[in-house]
């Protein structure tokens, strides 16, 4: 398998079908064999406290850090950027999470459903036009640290940040057609 | 430019609910249980539809106290219920902040003939339906998800199964006719051309479509599930039960391992006993709340 999708909860066939419009072999995945075998890694958007328990449960937290160990790109949308925090913001004490990147990021950070919203955002690393970023109830990063680099900030705020083979993002390039993000993404392998 | 509340923001809320179970909860205690167990959402209600079916009388929105206390407890998104065509108290529940608005049968219907207009709010909204004209009827006023409607508070799944199976193959029925042909569907189905022409394209509704009415079991989820639904609403199958903090957890592993029988099986042992269960059959129609809307 070339790129896997995690496929405990949330948006998955939609970051499959952008990896098959760009004619990539891809496929979900729910166990630590199947994490081991792929070359890449996506963790989608989704309810993040749900899909980080059921991580937990199912034995699926340690091999998404080997895997990161291993040097194996990983990109996180949304909750999947929560997962790869190292530090959760506020209500979230006990949220079992990968904690494998070096950022701080705070759920819901823009308020409730009724204020999320769609902008174009300049991103770091990727020419051409503007990227027109989906934010649904999204989080945002509140820190980084040395080794991450800002990618892209909406209104000052950081919405996109790498570090080494690891991608996170705030918005969905998943929701939309433009093709960059993923592009941007396999070009980490 | 900076554009809240779009159709895209609408429709991507409900995408990543997909996989999940959604529970409904009367107060801030459950709604942390539902959490704790793995819940995407909780639905805010008064009753939960077997004590609405039980006591009879008027159902209506929750009272905003509680929904408030629910939406300070949980991080989770909360969902709540309004009357079918009560659009104020659609205004009501969109002021508080709900993240997700349910117009639905299991409440008293204010309105026999319209349904909101549900493109007028800048909060989605989840219906109900039978098969998939109503659907598409229901996506054409702005619907951003699609539930079947089951029957609520029954504990009885067949209902359900009867709507998923029906949706489908009406879909699959679609997907296979000539373009010239479609204008003849909608008007049968008495859906809108637009809709039904993206869903022969697609092969699939253009919102999320998910199950509900009387699931009570981590086996009901699978079934679902394989029956293509995207995620599960569980209503008073989770606390009317005998262990609801063990069989909302069994719930949650059974929906996202839905295809693994290994799965479903363990996580089905020693959570005590489902709900009580009514047989649709003996219902009098009168009793449906199926029924209500169109």
């Amino acid at each position: 398998m070339a790129v896997g999708v995690l496929a405990v909860q949330g948006a998955v066939r939609e970051h499959l079908e952008a990896l098959r419009r760009l004619g990539i072999e891809a496929g979900p995945v729910r166990t630590a064999e199947e994490i081991a075998v792929c070359e890449a890694l996506i963790l989608p958007g989704g309810e993040s406290t749900t899909i980080g328990k059921l991580m937990d449960r199912y034995g699926l937290l340690q091999p998404v850090t080997d895997f990161v160990a291993s040097g194996k790109p990983l990109l996180g949308t949304c909750a999947g950027m929560i997962l790869m925090a190292k530090k959760i913001g506020a209500a979230a004490e006990d949220q079992p999470s990968l904690a494998v990147m070096d950022i701080t990021v705070e759920r819901n950070a823009f308020g409730r459903q009724t204020d999320s919203f769609e902008a174009d955002l300049e991103v770091e690393e990727i020419d051409g036009p503007p990227i027109r970023a989906v934010f649904i109830r999204a989080p945002i990063i509140m820190a980084v640290g040395p080794e991450v680099q800002v990618l892209a900030r909406h209104n000052g705020h950081v919405v996109a940040a790498r570090q080494g083979r690891m991608l996170a993002l705030s918005f969905h390039p998943e929701l939309t057609s433009d093709p960059r993000i993923h592009q941007y993404f396999l070009s980490m392998r | 430019m900076a554009e809240q509340s779009t159709w895209r923001n609408k429709v991507g809320l409900a995408e990543m609910l997909k996989g999940g179970v959604i529970m409904d909860v009367i107060d801030a205690e459950q709604a942390k249980i539902a959490e704790e167990a793995g819940a995407v959402a909780v639905m805010a209600l008064e009753r939960v539809p077997a004590d609405i079916r039980a006591q009879g009388g008027v159902a209506r929105m929750a009272d905003p106290v509680k929904i408030k206390e629910i939406m300070g407890t949980v991080t989770i998104p909360v969902m709540a219920k309004v009357r079918i065509g009560h659009f104020a108290e659609a205004q009501v529940l969109e002021a508080l902040g709900v993240d997700f608005i349910d117009e639905s049968e299991v409440l008293t219907p204010a309105d026999e003939q319209f349904h909101v207009d549900k493109h007028a709010y800048k909060v989605p909204f989840v219906c109900g339906c039978r098969n998939l004209g109503e659907a598409l009827r229901r996506i054409g006023e702005g619907a951003a998800m699609i539930r079947t409607k089951g029957e609520a508070g029954s504990g009885n799944v067949v209902e359900a199964v009867r709507h998923m199976r029906l949706v489908q193959s009406e879909i699959r029925r679609l997907a296979g006719l000539r373009h010239e042909e479609l204008m003849a569907a909608a008007k049968d189905l008495g859906a809108p051309y637009a809709q039904v022409c993206e869903v022969a394209r697609a092969g699939k509704l253009p919102v999320p479509n998910f199950a509900a009415g009387g699931l009570a079991t981590p086996a009901d989820a699978a079934l679902l599930m394989q029956l293509g639904a995207e995620a599960v609403f569980v209503g008073s199958g989770i606390f009317k039960s005998k262990d609801p903090v063990g069989r909302a957890r069994a719930i949650v592993e059974a929906t996202t391992y839905y295809d693994k029988p290994e799965v479903v099986a363990r996580v089905s042992e020693g959570i005590g006993e489902a709900m009580p269960g009514l047989d649709i059959a003996k219902l009098d129609e009168k009793e449906l709340l199926q029924t209500r809307g169109w």
